[in-house]
C-alpha cells in the first residue's frame, strides 16, 4: 500500500505549554493534519513540531530517547491516561489507536516530585535519588560468576526479573491519585531483595529508599492500583506488598524507619 | 531522564514519618476496629430475642469480671483501646491525605480512572462521614443525649425510638453502606500494607474483604430495618 492510499487523520491537540519551572502553564490548541495511522505518537508530535518551527513558533518540548519502549524517557498523559490508551510507552503507541477527528489532551506527568522543566518534559531525577539512596548492592561483583555457583530458586528469579523490567518512566506516579512512587520504589526493592546478592543490605535498602521517596514529595500508597494498570511493563501490586513486608521485617529486626 | 541538577532532599528521620509506618498504623488500628465491629454486631442481634435479652446483654458488658474487678472495668478498657484506635487511624489518614495533596500541587486538566474501585475512591471522604456518624451514634444510643426518648431509658427503648424515626434510620443505613465500602477497600489495603498479599492470594484477599464487609454491613442493617418495618417493637 502506498502512502497516498492510507487514509490520513486530522487531530485536534490540546497541549500543556509551560515556558519553564517557574512560569504558569496553560493548555494550547493545535491542529495536525496528514497524520498516518502507522505513525507512533511521538512521530505525530514531531510532525507538529516541524510545522511549529516552520511557522516560527516554539516547538513543544517532550522527553524521548530510544523510541523502542525500553529507556523510559517518554511519558505523556494522553486524555487523562498515563501513556495513553494502550498499556505501553508513548513511543510504542500508534496513531491507529485513535480516530480521525479526535481531540486529545496532552499533559506532562503531574507530581510534586516531578517538576515541569518545559511543556511536557519533567525532571525525574527524584527517581535517581531514590535509587542512589539504596537501590544497589555494594559488594564488588567482578566479572560474571559461574551461574551455578549461587543457586537461586526459579520462583525468586522470575519475580526478580519481573520487577527488574521497570524502566523508571514514572507512569505509576502520574496515574496515582496520591502521586505516590511506591510501585517504582517497590520494583527496585523487590528486584534486589529477591536475589542472594541483595540480602546483606536488604533491611537498610528498603528503609532508605522509602524515606527518600517520602522526602521527594511523593505521596503514600493507598492500594488503589492505578499504577499497575498503566505500567508499560505490567509491574504488579504484589511488589508493593513485598516492599511493605520487607520494611516491617526491617523494623521488627530493630531498625528505625530511617537509618 | 533530564540532566537538570536538583538538590538531593534530606529524608525525614522521625520514627513515624515514614509513609509505610503510617499505613501500618492505619492497618493495625483498622483491624482492631473490625474485631470490635464483629462483636458489636453480634450483640446488636440480641434485639431479635426481645427487650429483656438485649438489656441484660447491655448490663452484662458493664459487669464483666465482677466481683473480681470493679464495675465497667472491662468496658472502659475496650473503650480506651477503641478510642486509641480511632485517634491513630484518623491521624494516619489525615497525615497521608496531606502528603498526597503535596504530591500533586498542579491538578490534571483531564484525568481518567483506569481500574480503581468506587470503594477505594470514596475511602477518605467516606471515613470522614463515618467519624461524624460515630459521634452522633454515641450521642444517640450510648448516652441518649440526642435520642427521641432521652438518656433516662433502657438501651432497648432507645433502639426502638431511634429506628422508628425515618430520617434517623435513613442516616444510619447510608452510614452502614459507607462502612461496607470502607471495609471492602480497607481490608484489602490492610492485608497489602502488612505485606501479606501476592498474585496467588489476590482473589482470596478480595473475597475475604467482600465477605467481611458484607457480613458486617448486613448484620448492622438487620436490626434498624426490622424496627423500621415493625418486625421489632
Amino acid at each position: 500500500m502506498t502512502s497516498t492510499e492510507t487514509p490520513m487523520m486530522s487531530l485536534t491537540l490540546r497541549i500543556w505549554r509551560q515556558r519553564d519551572r517557574t512560569k504558569k502553564g496553560k493548555m494550547v490548541t493545535y491542529h495536525v493534519t496528514d497524520v498516518s495511522p502507522d505513525m507512533s505518537f511521538l512521530e505525530m508530535l514531531d510532525v507538529l513540531n516541524e510545522k511549529l518551527i516552520l511557522d516560527g513558533d516554539d516547538p513543544v518540548a517532550f522527553d524521548h530517547d530510544c523510541r523502542e519502549g525500553i529507556c523510559g524517557s517518554c511519558g505523556l498523559m494522553i486524555n487523562g491516561i498515563a501513556h495513553g490508551p494502550e498499556q505501553a510507552t508513548v513511543c510504542q503507541l500508534h496513531m491507529r489507536s485513535f480516530s480521525d477527528g479526535d481531540v486529545l489532551d496532552i499533559e506532562p506527568w503531574r507530581a510534586g516530585g516531578f517538576p515541569v522543566v518545559k511543556d511536557l518534559a519533567v525532571d525525574r531525577s527524584a527517581f535517581d535519588r531514590i535509587i542512589s539512596a539504596g537501590g544497589f548492592i555494594s559488594a564488588p561483583t567482578g566479572t560474571a560468576p559461574e551461574a551455578h555457583s549461587t543457586p537461586v530458586p526459579k520462583k525468586n528469579s522470575d519475580a526478580a526479573f519481573d520487577a527488574a523490567t521497570c524502566i523508571g518512566c514514572g507512569a505509576c506516579v502520574a496515574a496515582c491519585p496520591n502521586g505516590s512512587a511506591m510501585l517504582f520504589t517497590a520494583a527496585k526493592v523487590a528486584h534486589l531483595g529477591l536475589m542472594p546478592q541483595g540480602q546483606p543490605e536488604r533491611d537498610t535498602r528498603v528503609l532508605k529508599m522509602v524515606a527518600q521517596q517520602d522526602a521527594e514529595d511523593f505521596g503514600g500508597c493507598s492500594n488503589i492500583g492505578e499504577c499497575s494498570a498503566v505500567c508499560p511493563k505490567g509491574i504488579s501490586m504484589e511488589t508493593i506488598s513485598r516492599l511493605n513486608h520487607d520494611l516491617l521485617g526491617a523494623l521488627r529486626a530493630g531498625a528505625v524507619p530511617m537509618s | 531522564m533530564t540532566t537538570q541538577p536538583a538538590q538531593r532532599r534530606a529524608p525525614k528521620t522521625g520514627r513515624f514519618d515514614s509513609s509505610v509506618v503510617k499505613k501500618t498504623v492505619m492497618a493495625v488500628s483498622g483491624i482492631i476496629m473490625i474485631l470490635y465491629l464483629l462483636a458489636h454486631m453480634v450483640g446488636n442481634l440480641k434485639a431479635f430475642s426481645g427487650a429483656e435479652s438485649f438489656n441484660s446483654y447491655s448490663g452484662w458488658i458493664r459487669t464483666i469480671g465482677e466481683p473480681a474487678l470493679p464495675t465497667q472495668t472491662v468496658l472502659w478498657i475496650i473503650r480506651l483501646v477503641l478510642l486509641a484506635a480511632v485517634v491513630l487511624h484518623f491521624w494516619a489518614a489525615i497525615s497521608l491525605w496531606r502528603q498526597a495533596r503535596r504530591a500533586r500541587p498542579v491538578p490534571y486538566v483531564t484525568k481518567k480512572r483506569v481500574q480503581q474501585s468506587f470503594a477505594s475512591r470514596t475511602v477518605r471522604w467516606g471515613g470522614l462521614i463515618l467519624a461524624l456518624f460515630i459521634i452522633w451514634h454515641i450521642l444517640d444510643l450510648t448516652l441518649g443525649a440526642v435520642n427521641p426518648v432521652g438518656h433516662d431509658s433502657t438501651p432497648y427503648d432507645r433502639l426502638v425510638a431511634s429506628f422508628s424515626n425515618i430520617p434517623i434510620t435513613a442516616f444510619y443505613v447510608v452510614s452502614m453502606l459507607l462502612l461496607g465500602l470502607h471495609l471492602r477497600h480497607g481490608i484489602f489495603a490492610a492485608t497489602q500494607t502488612l505485606g501479606q498479599t501476592n498474585k496467588k492470594r489476590e482473589r482470596a484477599v478480595n473475597g475475604l474483604a467482600y465477605v467481611v464487609a458484607g457480613v458486617i454491613t448486613v448484620g448492622f442493617l438487620l436490626v434498624p430495618l426490622s424496627v423500621a418495618f415493625g418486625l421489632i417493637d
